[in-house]
């Protein structure tokens, strides 16, 4: 399992930020992602690996209206 | 050109970092114009705009005032930043009055040009008090200095031809133009209680007058009482320095570094400057935020055909300058042009829409389950040129359709009209009726609390349905965001001074979806800190958007990047480099936190004000319907095994949607404690005066009023 904002999520071998962004349906674009508080640049999505237990923050940036 | 009733010459105070130090009081019954001075006590305990209006809306009104008495005020300022051009997003008049939906003050704000230009006609702030009893057209020339009353009966009440037609009576030529804004509201503000206002700004290569709004709580339907069919304001000679700020070339300085910001990033944020704030569209859908059928769900897979990108490449025009003040890089005021109507007096001719904003394509799209862009920007314009809040139209039609389809009302009651989810026709023709003043229309126009009574009452409704499906709050309707999954939007709502409008906290993403804030203490501390710095725009002639709808590239790096700290600082610093003072973060809060409690404790010696008066309908907070239920059947049964240590499989349906009520309402209660608390009120939501003296209100108007409520 990882932990994706705080809420567990299965986990599975290879898993990618961009991956998990699709499952999840992150779609919005102003986000921020970190694993494990390390911030991931949206260049590297696609090749950053997501291990068994990481702590993935994806924070959505607007406060909206 | 009307008859002249009344002229005055003055001369236009001189602006002193960011003041003339001057007000303009008109009372349209006795043609009265007279000019008060702005004071150090304004300045220090109100700052200006929002604080100015409420200020001067206080000291014109009593407990027993109405919306329609003649003492009732509208009271609009752009406050000491506003009409700046080094930055974006900084020419926003506040307007406030007693407003006929809620019976207390309303503040709501529009982009154009009339505030700035009002400011550099030497009026810091307007007061337009009594009742005429014919159409007025109210000018203000800042360069001659010359304020004339006039008849305005001859001309048209629609905003799109009046807007027009006296900014080339006014200006005079062609490039004046741009030198005049309009007020205006519309036909049916006569007929209705959510008539809005709209201010105008020419542009230039478009050649034509474009509209923005203060929308809502029915300010255009006060104007219209008071026989003021328009306000005009002429000042040629806008140039940088006109504030005669204290420090220009820090404001210089800042200006730069944001415009490049919003230069090389807006495309990979926002993309405000393609779609403005529509850009939301299909993300509201995906993450089920987006309102559908009267907030019942959160979105709808027809929605792809409202999306920005249909938008953008069917009817939006690209490439033009959108901004509404001048200096706005963020341009996101966009437009429909030659854009062909197909319905009402106007069918068959072209026009320019202004938007479609979020609002309004979630509004009068989704929520009335309407997926037809055609026919919402035909109701967006509609909607302004007849001087209507589409967002109260919206919000209120949603629940007209949803009490039709669920039977509570009838096609006898609705004069024929069927008003099913979907039927775009029937709500065009609902919006010609308000403006004819005829109909279902106008009973339509009365909004949602009014509705719920004459529903029940005339027309034998179930009332606890309809106080659970009514999507109102203080009698302003809600605005168009999905917040059922978010107990700290839910406050961000309900716990308002003016009613359900999102300026005043929208922590959807910080919540639902970014987990942020899960304890009480920190929804209660989100709910204390985002109202009080959005306060702020309103006090100073600010837009909103410019300070996270785009966000420094290193944003990430902070630690709170959800407050953009670098733009918190940008409006510090301009601030201290207009007005000359040295504020920082926490005393920009502080002056927040005096107006927000001034307006608490003003609703409350209007009648409001209290916890009873914050409360949400349960529509609001979780699923009232079996079908809701059964829709996010999955995430409500997980929740009740999670949260409340329940099983669903043995639970009949009713039974899991009252243990849900049960458990979220009292959520919604412990988060109201929480939140008080936290503003320093009582239980019962009154500001202590202990509050009131900790931040410097311990005024004893003040504490006249809190002291019988403790």
């Amino acid at each position: 399992m990882i932990s994706v904002n705080t809420h567990e999520q299965p986990w599975r071998e290879g898993l990618n930020v961009q991956a998990l962004l699709d499952e999840m349906g992150f779609i919005f674009r102003h986000i921020i992602v970190r694993v494990n508080g390390e911030y991931v640049p949206e260049e590297a999505y696609a090749a950053r690996l997501i291990a068994d237990g990481d702590d993935v923050q994806v924070m959505h940036l607007i406060a909206g209206g | 050109m009307g008859k002249i009733l009344k002229q005055i010459r003055y001369t236009p105070a001189k602006i002193e970092r960011g003041y003339s130090n001057k007000s303009l009081y008109i009372n349209v019954g006795d043609l009265r114009i007279e000019e008060k001075e702005v004071t150090e006590f304004m300045k220090e305990k109100f700052v200006g705009g929002k604080g100015f209006d409420l200020w001067y809306l206080w000291n014109a009104v009593t407990p027993e005032t109405r919306w329609d008495s003649p003492e009732n005020e509208i009271v609009m300022s752009v406050g000491p930043l506003g009409g700046i051009t080094q930055y974006s997003g900084t020419g926003k008049t506040l307007v406030c009055a007693i407003s006929p939906l809620t019976g207390i003050p309303i503040d709501s704000n529009a982009g154009g040009y009339f505030g700035p230009l009002l400011k550099f006609a030497g009026w810091d702030a307007l007061e337009l008090q009594g009742k005429a009893e014919k159409d007025l057209i109210i000018f203000i020339d800042g360069n001659e200095g010359l304020i004339s009353i006039e008849e305005g009966e001859e001309y048209p009440e629609d905003t799109h031809l009046l807007a027009e037609e006296l900014t080339a009576r006014f200006a005079g030529s062609e490039e004046d133009k741009v030198h005049v804004s309009v007020v205006s509201s519309g036909s049916a503000a006569r007929h209705v209680l959510m008539g809005m206002l709209n201010f105008s700004f020419y542009d230039p290569r478009r050649k034509t007058v474009r509209v923005k709004q203060a929308a809502r709580g029915g300010l255009g339907t006060i104007l219209r009482d008071k026989h003021i069919k328009a306000l005009v304001v002429k000042f040629k000679g806008i140039k940088p320095n006109l504030n005669n700020p204290a420090d220009i070339a820090a404001i210089n300085r800042i200006g730069v570094k944001y415009h490049k910001e919003m230069h090389d990033l807006d495309e990979k944020q926002n993309g405000m400057r393609k779609i403005g704030t529509a850009n939301t569209i299909l993300v509201m859908n995906k993450y089920d935020l987006l309102p559908t059928r009267n907030f019942q769900t959160g979105g709808d897979p027809d929605a792809v055909k409202i999306s920005p990108e249909v938008f953008i490449n069917q009817y939006l025009t690209q490439g033009l300058h959108d901004g509404c003040w001048y200096g706005c890089t963020m341009s996101c005021a966009k437009a429909a042009d030659h854009f062909k109507l197909l319905t009402g007096p106007y069918a068959g001719q072209c026009v320019t829409v202004d938007g479609p904003e979020y609002e309004c394509a979630a509004g009068l799209g989704s929520n009335l389950g309407i997926f037809d862009p055609q026919a919402i920007l035909e109701q967006n314009f509609y909607c302004d040129t007849y001087g209507i809040d589409l967002i109260s139209y919206a919000t209120t039609v949603a629940f007209i359709m949803e009490c039709y389809e669920r039977e509570q009302i009838r096609p006898e009651h609705t004069g024929g009209l069927d008003l099913r989810f979907g039927n775009a026709t029937a709500s065009l023709e609902l919006l010609h009726q308000m403006s004819r003043g005829e109909g279902f229309g106008v009973l339509a126009g009365l909004g949602i609390r009014r509705l719920k009574q004459v529903f029940v009452e005339r027309f034998g409704a179930d009332p606890k349905l309809l106080e659970d499906i009514g999507m109102e709050n203080k009698g302003l309707e809600y605005s168009e965001y999905l917040h059922k999954e978010s107990l700290a939007q839910q406050g961000g709502f309900a716990l308002t001074n003016k009613g359900p409008q999102h300026d005043e906290a929208w922590l959807i993403f910080m919540d639902m979806v970014n987990n942020q804030i899960p304890t009480f203490e920190d929804k209660a501390y989100a709910l204390y800190y985002y109202p009080m710095f959005r306060t702020w725009f309103g006090l100073c002639g600010l837009c909103k958007l410019p300070w996270n709808d785009i966000v420094p590239a290193d944003n990430y790096k902070t630690d709170t990047p959800a407050k953009v700290p670098e733009h918190v600082q940008n409006y510090v610093d301009i601030f201290n480099a207009v007005t000359g003072k040295k504020i920082d973060q926490d005393e920009l809060i502080r002056q927040s936190e005096r107006v927000y409690n001034f307006q608490r404790v003003f609703n409350i010696r209007m009648g409001s004000g209290l916890r009873k008066h914050d409360k949400a309908p349960y529509r609001s907070l979780g699923p009232v319907t079996a079908e809701e239920y059964l829709s996010r059947q999955e995430r409500y049964d997980k929740q009740l095994r999670e949260l409340q240590g329940l099983d669903p499989a043995v639970m009949s349906l009713d039974e899991k949607i009252a243990a849900t009520r049960a458990y979220r309402e009292k959520q919604f209660e412990l988060l109201t404690d929480a939140v008080y608390k936290r503003r320093g009120w009582t239980e019962d939501g009154v500001p202590t005066p202990e509050h009131l003296k900790e931040i410097g209100m311990d005024l004893p108007m003040l504490l006249e009023v809190v002291e019988k409520h403790l």
